[in-house]
């Protein structure tokens, strides 16, 4: 392996970073808010409402994040209305198309999640906020909401580790983050494994990083699962 | 001519992309098929150089799962097709071939597909390993079965029992994941989708087809691996 060569493809694969950071905020963050209305949705009680929510959980789960980017992307410019109307200069952007289509990916996976997350709060907690006489909006924000987010946590990583991957199929509708730019530096110099190793490696450091953010967070978030700090024992050889 | 006619898609009518779809439905389940199973051999070994290995096999083996699982799988599919290329260009080259060699797009795909899987296959045989009671095991052994009739009888059986859930989690994804090796120019659901957007300049109508194409699919291999799950486990209580 020549190492001049990896240096050279991290110079030119670095300023990728950047974009595959932003696709996978933004669309994390609004995917983030479409999951957790699609999860109340669910857990409404309106069947209607729930079952328009399991539709919509179905489809984007059963169909690949690929076909879902095209029909956004490709597919949209066949409706003659849609291509006259204001939104066109958004959804002919191919930056806000894999935006759009990461987040509604990304909050169908996530529903679940927080769901799982709601359901998880033990029925007494409620009792007990709704006996102080919060009201159910209080409840919902004060009790409810924390404790799903915390039990949520653990499985949430993983799925933003997942948008981090999945970043890079935006490269198919040429936007040039970290695999765009890789697929174009392997076809003007033919050297995959070398441009695999270091593209690679710049998504592996990006997800450990994400990992330890994600488990910070979770340390502060369950005090009461950690164990007593050890008293502080004053030895007689300190003590000058 | 920009009109939306989903019939056109699937229709066998002389004029309709009928066929091409269902060819292009076969080569999706045959290279997700193959990947799968490759994987499933590749996470068989992995599991067992996890639980019991050398320090350096196990290392060598949780290196395997961690970078796989936290890479683009599209970067690996580059590897396969492009990398493949680099190593076997000048192979041809000096038997006197001309220009650019790669594996056929069908064999990248598969193989990058049972890279990636491998990786999750390893994951889900460990666990379900790790759930066979230990005493069945023991009990294996005592009633004097060699270690190699232990693991067809008793071992192999009851961890794929615990490994079905896991096995049909991995299968819907690398059906899913098999849209990317589009990129190669193979023609699968995707690519013909591609094509048919292409010259019919109806792309709403072909990729809704495809994403159909693969709903049909999934749900059918869902409601196939469930009946699975049931038959598999019909002796186990449950508690």
């Amino acid at each position: 392996m020549d190492f001049s060569f990896l240096l050279v493809a991290s110079q030119r694969l670095l300023p990728g970073v950047p974009l595959t950071l932003q696709l996978m905020s933004i669309s994390v963050a609004l995917g983030m808010v479409l999951a957790l209305i699609l999860a109340l949705l669910r857990l409404s009680g309106i069947r209607p409402l729930e079952w328009a929510a399991r539709a919509y959980i179905f489809v984007f789960r059963s169909t690949p994040l690929l076909v879902q980017i095209f029909l956004i992307y490709y597919g949209l410019s066949q409706c003659p209305t849609l291509r006259y109307s204001m939104l066109w200069p958004i959804l002919r952007q191919p930056y806000w198309c894999a935006i759009i289509a990461l987040a509604l990916n990304t909050a169908a996976y996530g529903s679940e999640i927080i769901r799982g997350g709601l359901q998880s709060v033990p029925e007494g907690q409620i009792e007990a906020a709704r006996a102080c006489g919060m009201s159910r909006f209080t409840v919902f924000r004060r009790i409810v909401l924390p404790l799903a987010i915390r039990q949520a946590l653990p499985a949430y990583g993983n799925e933003i580790i997942l948008m981090v991957k999945a970043t890079a199929l935006a490269s198919v509708i040429t936007m040039m983050e970290i695999t765009g730019l890789a697929a174009k530096l392997i076809s003007e110099t033919y050297r995959a494994v070398e441009v695999f190793v270091v593209a690679g490696s710049i998504y592996l450091i990006i997800n450990y990083v994400i990992t330890r953010v994600i488990h910070f967070l979770e340390h502060r978030l369950t005090p009461h699962l950690r164990s007593a700090p050890r008293p502080i024992v004053i030895e007689r050889e300190d003590a000058v | 001519m920009n009109d939306f006619r989903l019939t056109t898609v699937f229709s066998f009518a002389p004029d309709g992309w009928g066929p091409a779809m269902s060819a292009a439905t076969a080569m999706t389940i045959a290279v997700a098929v193959t990947g799968f199973i490759a994987g499933a051999i590749i996470g068989a070994f992995g599991a067992w150089a996890k639980i019991s290995g050398s320090t350096v096999v196990r290392a060598l083996a949780d290196g395997y799962t961690t970078v796989l699982r936290g890479i683009p799988d599209l970067l690996v599919i580059y590897l396969f097709y492009f990398g493949s290329s680099a190593i076997l260009t000048p192979i041809g080259r000096l038997f006197g071939a001309q220009g650019f060699l790669s594996l056929p797009a069908f064999f990248a795909g598969a193989m990058a597909i049972a890279i990636v899987s491998g990786a999750y296959h390893t994951e889900v045989f460990r666990g379900a390993y790790q759930v066979v009671a230990r005493g069945e095991i023991e009990a294996a052994y005592a009633t004097g079965m060699s270690p190699a009739l232990a693991f067809r009888r008793i071992i192999a059986p009851l961890t794929l029992r615990f490994a079905v859930p896991g096995l049909a989690n991995i299968w819907q994804l690398v059906l899913k994941e098999s849209s990317l090796i589009s990129v190669t120019g193979l023609v699968e659901i995707l690519r013909q989708a591609q094509i048919g957007a292409g010259s019919t300049k109806q792309p709403f109508s072909f990729f809704l087809a495809a994403a159909i194409l693969y709903l049909l699919i999934s749900s059918a291999s869902g409601w196939a691996l469930q009946y699975a799950e049931r038959h598999f486990t019909r002796g186990l209580r449950r508690g």
